[in-house]
């Protein structure tokens, strides 16, 4: 089924997550020596000792969330791009995380919380429940009118920059939203809106991690139906592919996934479009069967490597991560664009 | 292993259409394309669609095969409605090749070809032997063992047209229906298309439908020949027939150009005397 290349890569990805991995918990404000991290892991340490904590309640929930989030956006961004049969298609570009933030901000807003607390994350689980259905209802709202939207008008680029024009508007209608009714807290609302995988605790883990890894399931399970999708719906359906049921499954799949990473994280750009690209580069396969398992790798170590170098600036601060992203990921889409023989113009 | 129908379906034709209808239904309109059409397809039979642009060709075609919904009348298969089969009966009943373009940036053209097989092997597309095999045999059948395992993007034009044509004969299918299969092929992959189609046809005894601007091939190599007339009405025969009687003069010709029954090819009546028209239409 799989070439000796296909294989060699997801191997090289589970070798190279792996490592990033341990990284991470290795690196930081404070470093912790591996041997340390190894001991903090298996408990051999006691609890009251700080590096564990630092490594234990700390570094360890934002490494799992962070790898969880990368692998989240990375498939949620693969499903997108052959639904829409367009490479530069995520849910970020298509509005699908302006949808969830709406969806967020409506929660957060109306919970009326103080202005002590932070965005989110300050209303207990119950309150990260709501949040997090109000984004996956804000999401599937925008999907569903950018599917509309697609079904009329054939042009890839033309549903892109109603996707992206759709995303400046609901999220410039979110910050309106939070300047006048509470503007004390615009200035959480934008640290927020900078994406990160910190405000992830254990307890809020109990959450976000069943949730992706249902949706990372999903996908699994639909590689087939996301290979025939790759020849159109037309075809699709010639071969026996029933169209809209397999779309709805994916469409929904991808919706819960950049919901859930953006009720929990933040809007985090660019993972969704470079991950499934890089992933085509290094395994030069567009056979889904590879691919889901090769984003999955791919956009764990992608979003630990992004979250390592927000750290970098040390104990004075961190970067924004969605800078980051950026600075990583605008690169990966310049190349594709680049590459891309007929252009995202042409259907 | 060519795909050997069940007894029950050799009695009826592989496609039979009645009082069919096709064309688009807006909102508050229903306007039909083409109307009342009792067509027939058998097993082993070439069938030629010839037609205008916009003469509703595809319209046709994509009603056949259930992509679009018929305005009236029925169709079936082997005597089974077309609108009682389920996706992958239908599937695994017919072929088809359409005319949109085919984008896939890196997939090899064997793993193109096993999509054909979905139908067969399910939700979970594990590949069993007996898929191997038909994937195998389909690849043989359109002479593209060479190239299987090269990049599908790759390919040239012609044998890219030759891979969609194995992966829909890797459905195992009765009825192969194409959509203009040669367009955009140089002289040499045009007539290597034709050639399959007719060797599938007579070798495999399955019943293909083709629609085709290649007029000239076309009346060459079909064994029946459907033109649709400037009128809308659908002329039906035997490529002999069809010129003998002077149908494809009144389809085709314009001012300047008239069919030549005898030769069958068409000649320009005006510009400069007989010059032979060898190109395409």
């Amino acid at each position: 089924m799989s070439s000796r290349r296909e294989v060699t890569a997801l191997a090289g990805l589970v070798v190279v997550l792996a490592a990033v991995f341990l990284a991470s918990l290795i690196l930081g404000s404070t470093s912790v020596p591996p041997r340390h991290v190894l001991d903090a892991l298996s408990g051999v340490t006691e609890d009251t000792d700080p590096a564990t904590i630092v490594v234990r309640t700390i570094r360890l929930p934002r490494a799992l969330t962070a790898m969880l989030a990368g692998a989240a956006l990375g498939i949620a961004g693969l499903q997108m791009q052959t639904l829409f049969r367009n490479p530069l298609a995520d849910p970020f570009v298509l509005g699908i995380s302006a949808g969830a933030s709406l969806g967020v901000a409506l929660v957060v807003l109306g919970s009326g919380f103080g202005a002590t607390a932070g965005f989110v994350g300050a209303l207990g689980v119950r309150g990260d429940a709501a949040i997090t259905a109000a984004a996956i209802a804000g999401a599937l709202a925008v999907l569903g009118l950018v599917v509309v939207i697609s079904a009329r008008i054939g042009n890839p680029a033309t549903v892109l920059i109603l996707g992206l024009m759709f995303g400046y508007a609901v999220s410039a209608l979110v910050t309106v939203l939070v300047a006048s009714s509470q503007p004390e807290r615009l200035q959480q609302w934008a640290q927020w809106g900078f994406g990160s995988f910190s405000g992830v605790t254990w307890q809020r883990l109990r959450l976000f991690a069943p949730l992706t890894i249902v949706g990372l399931l999903m996908a699994a399970l639909t590689t087939t139906q996301l290979n025939a999708l790759l020849l159109g719906d037309n075809y699709a359906r010639s071969m026996g592919l029933a169209v809209r049921p397999a779309r709805l499954m994916t469409m929904a799949g991808a919706s819960l996934l950049g919901a859930v990473v953006t009720a929990f994280c933040g809007p985090i750009a660019f993972l969704g479009i470079a991950v499934p690209h890089m992933c085509r580069a290094l395994t030069g396969a567009s056979d889904h069967r590879v691919l889901v398992p090769a984003v999955v790798l791919m956009g764990g170590i992608a979003a630990l490597a992004a979250q390592m170098l927000a750290l970098l600036p040390g104990p004075t601060g961190v970067l924004p991560l969605n800078a980051v992203m950026a600075l990583l990921g605008a690169p990966v889409v310049v190349i594709v664009l680049l590459r891309t023989r007929r252009g995202i113009v042409t259907a | 292993m060519t795909p050997s129908p069940p007894p029950e379906h050799c009695a009826a034709p592989a496609l039979q259409t009645r009082n069919l209808a096709v064309g688009y239904r807006t909102r508050r309109a229903r306007s039909a394309v083409l109307e009342r059409m009792n067509l027939t397809a058998r097993a082993g039979e070439l069938v030629c669609l010839l037609g205008a642009n916009g003469s509703g060709k595809s319209t046709l075609l994509k009603t056949l095969v259930r992509l679009q919904p018929a305005l009236e009348g029925r169709i079936e298969l082997a005597g089974a409605a077309l609108t009682t089969l389920t996706h992958m009966e239908l599937a695994r009943r017919v072929g088809v090749l359409l005319t949109e373009r085919v984008l896939i940036d890196s997939l090899p053209a064997v793993r193109v070809v096993e999509l054909g097989r979905y139908a067969h092997s399910g939700w979970w597309g594990r590949m069993t032997g007996a898929d191997r095999q038909a994937v195998q045999w389909a690849i043989e059948s359109v002479g593209a063992t060479q190239f299987a395992n090269r990049d599908f993007s790759r390919l040239s034009d012609g044998e890219r047209q030759r891979v969609m044509i194995a992966r829909a004969l890797a459905q195992e299918p009765s009825l192969l229906v194409l959509d203009e299969p040669s367009a955009f092929l140089d002289v040499t992959a045009r007539a290597e298309v034709w050639a399959l189609l007719r060797h599938l046809a007579t070798e495999r005894h399955l019943a293909i439908v083709v629609s085709t601007h290649d007029l000239e091939l076309a009346l060459r190599m079909a064994s029946v020949v459907w033109v649709i007339m400037p009128d809308r009405n659908i002329a039906v025969g035997t490529p002999e027939d069809i010129v003998a009687a002077g149908v494809v003069d009144a389809a085709f010709a314009t001012r300047d150009i008239r069919f030549h029954a005898v030769e069958p090819t068409f000649r320009f009546t005006s510009m400069g005397g007989e010059r032979e028209r060898t190109g395409q239409p």
